[in-house]
């Protein structure tokens, strides 16, 4: 006789009248293949665990944030926020889409010249740049954003140094009503330290004043925060036209469109309560439309999304370790990846789909990491399906920051795959191994050698 | 392993505590030894009678036997 299949015996608690929570039924919905390729075959061919980004989803979300600008303003540009996710073949596609480069370091401006992009289609942000970095951004004809004084000044010395007049913006920071205010980068526009750069920079002669640049917070969730940004921006241009004779060819609003995950905390899914694209676009663009410039005067409007482009594209496939019981009774599962890899789990209740069928029992559980650290928590509690050892899930909208903040810690970084358009995978990043990770190490003689 | 008397049971798996006022919903195959157990079935007959009806081994079942019996003990189910 064919026996039949076994489920480990289970019972859970029924809340009776309690809504639950975590009831969202998409969590039950095993998830077998990602843009047609098995989540078994890409283990088994790179291992566990794995990023694995989908590039067709890379290019429609960011051609419909594209459209939603583009069908409501004239002059839209995007630059891809790099520290977002840096990875190259990442940065292409953006790139292949049209998208500028925005770095926040000299690291990462090196990376998109070597990515091929034009020096004068790099927005170089950020506190800090070195006078080697400045020159290198100077000569390429690059947007330099100002963000202090200090910098003002060093640019301007430069500037003499090198005989060229740099193309520079400054960044705003501003109340928008959201709290906390991101007052720490950039220049103030109530407190009037922003108009005072503006005056400076044109009184110098020495740099050319380009842009404005805001970037107000990240994952906001107000359209509201957006238009008043624009408002003050455009105020700031404005008085820099008509009292100052210059003409401002941008502004760049900067990133912080919330992805479809959910805030930790967040009583509804993430999916059911930010705003779309749609809905920002209209606030930007309809505040921008009122600034009262000519049409021909309109500046240049430059996003710098981030996580809203890339959090969808990006998955992250894992196995379970382990089972056990916790001291309270709760069920805790221990799988292969954990905060070292997965730091946006700090910010998200992520959501986690089983990867092979199951039945419909399910269980609250926390789920761990890996590794030997009591902070390694993916999941604090979430409703899954019972999951044995070897069994494998699929962390979803894992495309943001993860894979620039991962850090190397107990574990290495794993393999990076991309699949393409035709369902072909193409390994972008290769695992780390002990060897790469002591390549910069250093012994010094006396410690070569000892017995014990 | 004994349930405690009181406690109602539904062959679909549901379960009934009148002590605490609680329900639980079981699995098939925890419905199934809930049963045997409410029947006095001793526990090394249902460990027979499970290996012999599903696609599992002794270690998987004896791992899994020690945290059910931990479950029906925090439910507040069993006897002690
Ligand atoms: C200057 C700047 N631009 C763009 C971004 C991208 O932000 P987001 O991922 O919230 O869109 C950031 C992120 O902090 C930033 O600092």
């Amino acid at each position: 006789m064919q026996k039949l299949k076994y489920e480990s015996p289970a019972i859970q608690k029924m809340n009776a009248g309690l809504m639950n929570k975590y009831g969202s039924r998409t969590e039950y919905e095993p998830v077998k293949q990602i843009d047609g390729v098995a989540v078994k075959d890409l283990i088994a061919q790179y291992g566990s665990p794995l990023f694995v980004i989908s590039e067709r989803t890379i290019r429609r979300t960011y051609q419909n944030a594209v459209r939603a600008f583009k069908t409501r303003y004239p002059k839209v540009q995007f630059a891809w926020s790099y520290k977002t996710n840096y990875i190259n073949a990442v940065c292409k596609v953006f790139h292949q889409e049209g998208s500028w480069a925005e770095v926040v370091s000299g690291f990462e401006y090196r990376k998109a010249l070597g990515n091929g992009v034009p020096g004068n289609k790099i927005i170089f942000n950020g506190p800090e740049k070195t006078n080697e970095e400045l020159k290198l951004a100077i000569n390429n004809d690059s947007l330099i954003h100002i963000d202090h004084f200090e910098e003002l000044y060093q640019l301007i010395d430069l500037s003499d140094e090198l005989g060229k007049k740099p193309r520079v913006a400054i960044r705003v920071n501003m109340d928008t009503g959201i709290y906390p205010m991101w007052d720490r980068f950039g220049f103030n526009y109530e407190n009037g330290q922003a108009w005072s750069a503006i005056q400076k920079i044109v009184a110098s002669g020495k740099l050319q004043l380009t842009g404005l640049h805001c970037h107000i917070g990240t994952f906001m969730l107000s359209t509201d925060a957006y238009a008043i940004a624009v408002k003050k921006l455009g105020d700031l241009a404005m008085n820099a036209k008509t009292q100052l004779n210059t003409q401002i060819q941008y502004l760049d609003l900067g990133g912080g469109l919330p992805s479809a995950n959910t805030l930790r905390g967040a009583y509804l899914p993430g999916s059911d309560t930010i705003p779309s694209v749609d809905e920002f676009a209209e606030a930007i663009t309809n505040a921008l439309l009122q600034l009262g410039f000519s049409s021909n005067e309109l500046p240049l409007l430059i996003l710098e999304s981030g996580r809203a482009l890339i959090d969808d594209a990006g998955y992250l496939l894992g196995s379970v370790l382990a089972n056990k019981r916790l001291s309270d009774g709760r069920r805790a599962t221990i799988m292969d990846f954990g905060v070292n890899i997965l730091f946006t789990s700090f910010w998200y209740e992520h959501k986690i789909s089983p990867a092979q069928d199951f039945t419909h029992h399910t269980e609250d559980m926390v789920l761990y990491g890996p590794l030997c650290m009591n902070i390694d928590v993916v999941r604090q509690s979430v409703n899954l399906p019972l999951l044995n050892r070897g069994d494998q899930v699929v962390v979803h909208k894992v495309g943001a920051y993860n894979m620039t903040q991962w850090m190397q810690f107990i574990q290495m970084r794993p393999n990076v795959v991309m699949i393409d358009e035709k369902g072909n995978t193409h390994l972008i990043r290769e695992a780390e191994t002990l060897e790469y990770i002591e390549q910069m190490e250093k012994m010094p003689d006396h410690l070569q050698h000892f017995s014990l | 392993m004994h349930l405690k008397k009181n406690i109602a049971t539904s062959e679909s798996g549901f379960i009934f505590n009148p002590g605490t006022g609680d329900s639980y919903s079981a699995n098939p195959i925890a419905a199934e030894i809930i049963g045997m157990l409410k029947e006095g079935t001793p526990v090394s007959s249902i460990k027979v009678h499970i290996m012999a009806t599903y696609e599992v081994s002794a270690s998987q079942l004896e791992k899994d036997w020690d945290d059910f019996s931990n479950q029906l003990k925090y439910a507040n189910l069993l006897d002690n």
